[in-house]
């Protein structure tokens, strides 16, 4: 069921752009977006920040290879190309992704961009924060918090899903 | 794609299979492109290369793809003199049982070793070469380096030059680029190339009637070091009735026609000195996407062990 439609995506999704430009600092800015959502996200937030004026990089980064659980999973997932050109070292990076759970994928974000070189500084902003925590790692910007939800909670963005909206 | 324990065969894969192993090793070469040129993949995971024949390329080529996926490498160079056929085999998957193995990368000169390997063992088993049976591997290293310079396989016309017949390269490449929708023909000594009744490929004469055939690749196999040396090999005849000479490769060049060779050549065999620094060589290609195509292999494989 929806519980969130265009509107409040594009609204949440304003204010995201806010506190990015509040504090982009004077280190270079890269949004880097976890392939197939996080990287649409990040496209978007990238063009309103320079509609502000402000640029950033664009990269994207498929992190199946780094997973923790591909013995656990019957189906070896399809690779994506990852897609960062422009070298890391001394960069400010966001990692943005569209929902945080487990905290697993934020994890293997972590060390597949690591293995890039080395960022001044990286944080993790999510659009939807659907709690149940399995690993010490929390974003530093959520635009949508579920309390431990407990269904499932997917994003569709236009780009992929025909439609913007949070279905839970 | 669905699990699958092993890869003999090209013929054994479906076209999804086919499929999803070319489109993870385009994410697996760009990998070397980073400062850190491996991923976690298969960290813990034991890989063993049992090579019962020579061979430097594909046994560096796996070990390499297997470092870069961070799984443990362990290498078994057996002679096949001191080795009874048969008894050897059972006695060799008895000791690979009680190793624990997660991967075995077998070739072996009797076609069907590996698949009696993969039979009785949980690991996951490739087969790198059996007799004159099948080579996957390379088959998928070859179809990845034709789609990358042509951004596709489909209608791509491929000549394969040589002892068709002994060669399981010609066969397993073959298998994979028809399957692809690539159009595949022969040309090499009457006696070594199958004929076309029995194979569905057609066989060219000489060289004019391959130019006349309009390949996009010229693909020469490798002359075995046993034929060279031997006395009676008449190498130069051979360079002049199947070889790319200067003045071919003149005419290769003006229609713009990519040459491939799976390695080592021979210099002055197959290919002629300048043919390895014409502009659409690919063998080098060949190379670096073995490791890619490797890589991509192990990682589409699920042994029994961890299931």
């Amino acid at each position: 069921m929806p519980i969130l439609n265009e509107r409040d995506i594009q609204t949440a999704l304003d204010q995201w752009t806010e506190h990015i430009a509040a504090g982009a600092s004077e280190d270079s800015l890269g949004l880097v977006g976890l392939i197939s959502h996080g990287d649409v996200l990040a496209r978007r937030l990238i063009d309103a920040l320079e509609a502000k004026g402000i640029s950033a990089q664009y990269g994207a980064i498929d992190i199946t290879l780094y997973r923790d659980d591909i013995d656990l999973r019957a189906e070896r997932p399809a690779l994506r190309s990852s897609y960062l050109p422009f070298s890391t070292d001394g960069m400010h990076l966001i990692l943005v992704d569209d929902v945080i759970r487990s905290g697993r994928t934020a994890r293997a974000a972590l060390e597949t961009l690591f293995e890039y070189g080395r960022p001044a500084r990286v944080e993790l902003q999510c659009l939807v924060d659907r709690g149940h925590r399995e690993l010490p790692l929390h974003p530093d910007y959520v635009a949508f918090r579920l309390e431990d939800a407990k269904g499932d909670v997917r994003v569709h963005l236009k780009e992929l899903d025909k439609e913007d909206a949070v279905l839970y | 794609m669905k699990p699958r324990k092993d890869l003999l065969t090209i013929e054994s894969l479906s076209d999804e299979e086919i499929h999803a192993i070319l489109d993870s090793a385009v994410a697996m070469k760009e990998i070397f492109t980073k400062s850190v040129k491996k991923v976690p993949t298969l960290r813990g995971k034991s890989v063993l290369t049992l090579f019962y024949e020579p061979s430097t390329r594909t046994r560096s080529s796996f070990e390499v793809a297997a470092h870069r996926l961070s799984a443990d490498v362990t290498t078994f160079t057996l002679s096949t003199s001191s080795v009874v056929k048969g008894e050897s085999v059972h006695d060799t998957i008895d000791t690979l049982m009680s190793m624990k193995m997660d991967y075995i990368i077998v070739r072996h000169k009797n076609s069907g070793i590996p698949a009696v390997i993969a039979r009785h063992c949980h690991a996951s088993v490739i087969n790198a070469g059996d007799g004159a049976h099948a080579h996957p591997s390379q088959a998928f290293l070859d179809a990845f380096t034709i789609r990358e310079k042509y951004g596709e396989v489909v209608n791509k016309r491929v000549v394969v030059i040589g002892d068709i017949l002994h060669s399981r390269v010609a066969r397993s490449t073959s298998v994979i680029l028809r399957r692809l929708g690539a159009q595949v023909a022969y040309m090499g000594p009457g006696s070594l190339v199958p004929p076309s009744s029995h194979t569905g490929i057609p066989r060219l004469r000489d060289w004019d009637e391959i130019f006349a055939w309009k390949p996009d690749v010229i693909y020469l196999l490798r002359v075995q070091n046993e034929r060279i040396e031997s006395p009676f090999f008449p190498v130069a005849d051979y360079h002049h009735a199947y070889g790319v000479t200067e003045e071919r490769l003149r005419r290769i060049d003006a229609q713009d026609i990519s040459i491939m060779h799976p390695g080592p050549v021979n210099r002055g065999v197959e290919l002629c000195d300048a043919a390895m620094d014409y502009r659409n060589c690919l063998v080098c290609n060949q190379v670096e996407n073995g490791i890619a195509a490797r890589m991509s292999i192990l990682y589409h494989l699920t042994p029994a062990t961890l299931s």
